[in-house]
Order: structure tokens, then C-alpha cells, then sequence
């Protein structure tokens, strides 16, 4: 039997190397905001990296939310429908 | 070249040819259809055409203006992306079912008065229940009954709508309607049906991802564009609509994050989609309903892109829960890059279409000082690019690998899905053509340093906030579910009431049967073998009822007597006299319904 490829995410390392390219590209993204001219809507979102918080924070409250607050409630067996 | 035909006719009335062809004159048939409805669509100039008179009303098959010709562009385009990726498909009735639902929604959309588009409604709702039926299976064929029972009874409300608002107005016209009175509020109704209103959504999530691979690409194209299209044609600007899309674009993503079948998630994020456009609507400002037709056009493209991939997928393994899959990226790779493309594009990173197309609406949130709108799409922006940006293909092509080796899929598969990829990148690095065809004039840079900065740092973070979350083992798992929805209300409702007309209902109809059918007619033939000596007897009980006790007695032996007797001699001298006394009690019963009657 032909022997399979290594893939890339199969070789020891290749996680933590995407990881530490994307928290660089996080870093810089920091760093450049603060320097960027913004047009804010009302005044809260102009400052300097509003628009990351706001995503962090919101990604875990949906993610949160979701888990212990709507799985509880809708979950059901896989048959729950069937006859 | 002028043929001068409406131009939903070429796809219904050419579906009619599909199964008179084979092989390869079949295919590009299939293939020439849609392009050619696209280049008549070019052809035309504003207007309105082909009206046909019939009785006293004015059927218009063309309202040609820049509105319905931006959906006609994007549902033929669609339709020939779609047909591309059906090559394979052998079932002469799914790919005629798929033709005419492409047509009936351009005929939709063209629709220049209210029975037309009725008639192209309904076309398009029996068609998309066929395409759902196409995958055969048991729970394909219920879901697809639910969703026709769904869709007529929205087909109803609008009809009744248009019906009351044909007596008011004197007008079967379709322009801007608003909401004031009855006949408005049916027709938006029947409306946000197809749009999935919140509560109103559960049709969507039910049975699109119980079609066929190629079905669930053109059923997530049409209906609920079309109702984007109708609803800003009729109601832009109506307050109402801020809130519920603003509604739609939030709640489905939570649903989202929990559903382990990876095109139910892409169910999800299309309700989520569609609420920015209904916002969109609401909001009602050139700048937002430019937003809204772009967000339509570009949405229907990388969502179907979206939907191909997950069909490639399902086509090639059988699967399409996200704990059957994973590590698919070794053997699909090409697959892979076209769905990244298509999450991107849904999630709005710069250089793709969506970055070009939901900033319009959010801008037109923000410059409209609204601000928990404006709160909300943010949120819903965040939350679609972590489950359509980031789980679908992470758990599809990468998490832990399910052992699945398979093979890239068919070449016409790529070729479609390459397009529609093609396409979104495209339409992101040069929006200028897409802004050239929306319905104002566009004056609005989506490529500004802080517009992209924001948008970049609002997904990179939300990037962030998955990997913590997947790295430290809070992310919730993905389980075999079934996750309930607003359809738990009909499909367990409807067998709660089908027990209780079985169970309490069936007594309940035994005693009055009972009751009609043996205690009163025993009666009537008891009383009418001597009437005249039964109300006698009727007299003595009520007598006995009433009597002083000295009495009782007394008459209770005689009705001991009487009864027992009973029908004792027929007391009436001749039978003539009763047959005149029904005659009469008839007579007078008449003369009372007609004198109130008339």
C-alpha cells in the first residue's frame, strides 16, 4: 500500500507555528490601530480598538450564551422527531 | 436581436425540452439556458412590457427598472452556476423542478401586478417542495410536505390580502404598499414567510439541508431573495422591518454555534444574512436599500458557494454532521480553498464581496445615529464569521482528522464552485460594476484605512476568541441533536391535536352520535305513535314536579298507569288531521325563515 502524504497539520509544530503567526498578525493589528484616522459613527467606536474588543467579547458571550443558556433548553436526542 | 418573450419564460418553458435530451447535447442545453436569459436580460431597457388583459384585469409579465433587473441578474447568473455544479445529476424531474423555480423567481421579480406575482409565488413555492422531495428520503419527503404546507399557507395570506386590497384601492398594481390596514399587514405576512421572519423561519432550517446536494445550492438562492425584493419594493422604509431583521441577523447565529449538521449551520447564517438586508429595507435611506440589493447579490453567490462546497462534500462522503467530518483537506484540497473563499466572503474580510456589500447597511445603521441597531450588526457580524467563517470549514476540512480518505470532487463541481469563487473575490477588489447596477447612485468607499482596520481587527479578534475558547476546551463540543425550533409548535402541535381528535375528540363525537342518531330518534318514534297521549304523559311529570305532596301520589299512579299503558289507543279521530298539523307546523316554519331571511 502506497504510503499517504504527511500532511501539513499531521507534522509535529505546524499548530503552534500558524498560532504564533496569527497572534503577531493580532499584535500588529494592536499596535497600528491607535494610529489610523477613524470616522466613528457615535464616539465609543472611535476609540482605539474598539472594534476587536467588541469582537472578543462578543464571540465568547455567543459562544457561552449558546452552550449554557440555549443547548439546555433545545437540545434534544437525534430521534426526537422520528415515529 | 430582439425575441420578445418575458424572461422567466426561457428557463420554465426550456425546462419543458430537458427530458427529451441526452448526454452531452443534455448538458449544454442546461448550461445555454441561463446565459441566454442573462444576455436578454442586458438586452432590455427600462420599462413596462407585456401586459396581457384579461376581464378587466391587467397582467404586467415586465416591470423592467433597476431594482428587479439587479435580482434578474444574479438569480440567472445563480441558476448558471448551479446547473454547472448539477451536471452529474441523472433525475430528469429534479433538474426541470430546479429550471422552473429559477424561472418562476425571475418572474417574480418582474411582476409588474399583484396576480402575477401570486402566480409565479406559488409556481415557486411547489417547485422548491419538489426539489426538497428529489433526495428521496423519508425525512426529505415530511420536511418537504411541511415546507408546502408552510408556503400555502403563506400563499394564502397573501392572497387574501391582495384580494381585500384589490376592493380598497381599486388598484391590482404591485408599488410601495406600507403598513396601514388588514390588507397591507396580510401581504407583508405572506411576505416575511418567504423572508423568514423570526418564528416565521422554521421552514428554512427544516428542509434545506434535507435536499439533494444540488438542490439545497438553488433553494438557498431564491425564495427568500425574492422576498427581499418584494419587501423593498413594497414596504421600504417601514420601521417594523429595522427591528425584525436586526432580530434575524442575531438569533440564528446562537442556533448556529450548537447545530451539528454543518447545512443547517449554513440555514442559520442565511436567516442571519437576510436580517441585514431587511434591515436594510427598514432603514429605507438610498445608502441602505443600495446596501440591501448589493448584500442580496453578493450573498446569493458565496452562499451558494458555501452550499456547493458542503454538497461536494456530502456527495463525496454521505456525510455532513460535523462529528462524522474533519480532516478533509487532505483529500479535497481544491474543495477547501473555494469554501475558505466563500466563508471569507460571508464573513466580510476585505478583498471579498461581502466587505463591499454589508457595509453599506451598517453605515446606514451608524449614519442614522440607531444605535443598539447598529450594536446588533456588529454583534451578528462577529457571530456569523465565527460559525460560517470559521467552523464550517474547520470542522468540514481540519479538526481532528475522521480518517475519511475520499477524492477531490467531480470537475463540473470545481468549475462551478471556482466561479462563484471567482466571482466574490472579484466583486470585493472591484465593487464598481456591482455599484453601477444598484438602484441609487453609490457614493461610498468601502476601502478606507479605518473601515478596513475595524473590520479586520473585529474578526481577528473574534478569531481569537474561537481559538481560546477550542484551546482551552470551553468551545462546546458538537453533539447528535436535534436542536428544537419554532417548527416544534406544528410538528409536535400537530400530533398533540391528532390525540386529541383520536383520543378525547372520538368520545366526544360517539356521545353526540349517540345522541342524535339513537336517543332523539327513539324518542320521536315513541312520541309520534300517539302524540296527543305522550304530552299527556309529558304534563303528568311535570305536574308530579310541581304538585303539592298530598297529591303526589295520587299521580304518580297515574302516570305508573299511563306509561305502562302507553301508546294505549290511538286517540287521533282521523290520521288526516296530523298530516295536516305537520303540514301546518311546516308551513308556519317556513314562512318564519323566510320572512327573517329575506
Amino acid at each position: 500500500m502506497k504510503k499517504e502524504k504527511v500532511h501539513f497539520f499531521d507534522r509535529p509544530g505546524s499548530l503552534k507555528k500558524v498560532l504564533r503567526v496569527f497572534f503577531i498578525f493580532l499584535v500588529i493589528l494592536f499596535i497600528v490601530d491607535p494610529f489610523i484616522h477613524k470616522h466613528p459613527f457615535f464616539n465609543f467606536d472611535g476609540y482605539p480598538s474598539f472594534y476587536g474588543s467588541f469582537g472578543l467579547v462578543a464571540c465568547v458571550f455567543l459562544v457561552l450564551a449558546a452552550k449554557y443558556i440555549l443547548r439546555p433548553i433545545v437540545m434534544r436526542r437525534e430521534d426526537y422527531y422520528d415515529d | 436581436m430582439m425575441i420578445n418573450i418575458p424572461p422567466a419564460s426561457i428557463l420554465i418553458l426550456g425546462a419543458l425540452i430537458i427530458p427529451f435530451l441526452k448526454g452531452k447535447v443534455r448538458s449544454f442545453y442546461m448550461v445555454i439556458l441561463p446565459l441566454l436569459t442573462l444576455f436578454y436580460l442586458f438586452s432590455l431597457s427600462e420599462g413596462t412590457y407585456w401586459t396581457v388583459k384579461i376581464l378587466n384585469y391587467e397582467l404586467i409579465f415586465g416591470r423592467i427598472d433597476k431594482l428587479s433587473l439587479a435580482f434578474g441578474y444574479i438569480f440567472a447568473i445563480v441558476t448558471f452556476i448551479g446547473v454547472i455544479y448539477s451536471l452529474h445529476v441523472k433525475d430528469t424531474l429534479h433538474l426541470m423542478s430546479a429550471f422552473i423555480y429559477a424561472g418562476a423567481a425571475l418572474g417574480a421579480v418582474f411582476a409588474g401586478d399583484f396576480i402575477t406575482l401570486f402566480i409565479f409565488w406559488e409556481i415557486m413555492a411547489f417547485a422548491a417542495a419538489y426539489i426538497i422531495w428529489s433526495a428521496k428520503t423519508k425525512k426529505a419527503i415530511s420536511a418537504g410536505m411541511r415546507y408546502l404546507m408552510v408556503h400555502i399557507f403563506g400563499g394564502l395570506l397573501l392572497i387574501s390580502g391582495i384580494i381585500i386590497h384589490y376592493y380598497e384601492t381599486g388598484s391590482l398594481h404591485f408599488n410601495y404598499i406600507g403598513l396601514n390596514g388588514l390588507s397591507t399587514w396580510l401581504i407583508f405576512l405572506g411576505f416575511g414567510i418567504n423572508a423568514a421572519f423570526p418564528v416565521l423561519h422554521a421552514w428554512l432550517p427544516d428542509a434545506y439541508p434535507e435536499s439533494t446536494e444540488t438542490g439545497t445550492v438553488f433553494l438557498s438562492a431564491f425564495t427568500t431573495k425574492t422576498a427581499v425584493y418584494v419587501l423593498a419594493r413594497g414596504f421600504p422604509g417601514t420601521e417594523l422591518l429595522i427591528y425584525i431583521g436586526a432580530l434575524m441577523t442575531a438569533f440564528p447565529i446562537f442556533y448556529a454555534v450548537i447545530e451539528n449538521n454543518l447545512r443547517r449551520v449554513l440555514s442559520y447564517s442565511l436567516i442571519n444574512q437576510v436580517g441585514f438586508m431587511v434591515t436594510g429595507i427598514g432603514i429605507g435611506t438610498q445608502l441602505s436599500l443600495n446596501g440591501t440589493v448589493a448584500h442580496a447579490f453578493c450573498h446569493i453567490l458565496y452562499k451558494a458557494l458555501l452550499f456547493m462546497s458542503m454538497g461536494a462534500v456530502l456527495y463525496r462522503t454521505g456525510k455532513i454532521n460535523a462529528t462524522d467530518l474533519g480532516g478533509l483537506y487532505k483529500s479535497m484540497p481544491l474543495t477547501t480553498v473555494f469554501c475558505i473563499v466563500g466563508a471569507a466572503s460571508i464573513s466580510g474580510v476585505p478583498l471579498t464581496s461581502g466587505f463591499v456589500s454589508k457595509s453599506l447597511i451598517v453605515s446606514a445603521a451608524g449614519e442614522g445615529g440607531m444605535l443598539l441597531i447598529w450594536i446588533a450588526l456588529l454583534f451578528a457580524s462577529a457571530g456569523v464569521f465565527h460559525h460560517s467563517g470559521i467552523k464550517i470549514p474547520f470542522f468540514a476540512f481540519f479538526s481532528h482528522d475522521s480518517g475519511i480518505r475520499t477524492q477531490e470532487a467531480p470537475k463540473h463541481m470545481l468549475i462551478a464552485m471556482g466561479l462563484a469563487a471567482f466571482l466574490c473575490i472579484g466583486i470585493g477588489i472591484m465593487p464598481g460594476p456591482l455599484y453601477s447596477i444598484l438602484p441609487y447612485p453609490v457614493d461610498y468607499e468601502p476601502y478606507t484605512s479605518a473601515h478596513v482596520i475595524d473590520q479586520t481587527q473585529l474578526l481577528a479578534f473574534s478569531a481569537l476568541a474561537f481559538t481560546l475558547l477550542m484551546l482551552s476546551g470551553i468551545y462546546p463540543p458538537e453533539i447528535r441533536s436535534v436542536n428544537l425550533d419554532a417548527d416544534w409548535f406544528y410538528r409536535k402541535g400537530a400530533k398533540a391535536f391528532m390525540w386529541l381528535l383520536n383520543n378525547p375528540g372520538a368520545k366526544l363525537m360517539a356521545k353526540i352520535n349517540n345522541f342524535i342518531f339513537e336517543k332523539v330518534i327513539s324518542f320521536l318514534v315513541w312520541f309520534t305513535k300517539n302524540p296527543v297521549f305522550a304530552i299527556k304523559i309529558a304534563k303528568d311529570t311535570l305536574l308530579l314536579a310541581f304538585s303539592i305532596p298530598e297529591k303526589r301520589d295520587e299521580i304518580k299512579k297515574r302516570l305508573k298507569d299511563e306509561k305502562e299503558s302507553y301508546p294505549g289507543d290511538h286517540s287521533m279521530p282521523t290520521p288526516i288531521g296530523t298530516v295536516v298539523l305537520w303540514a301546518t307546523i311546516f308551513l308556519t316554519i317556513c314562512l318564519i325563515i323566510f320572512y327573517f331571511a329575506l
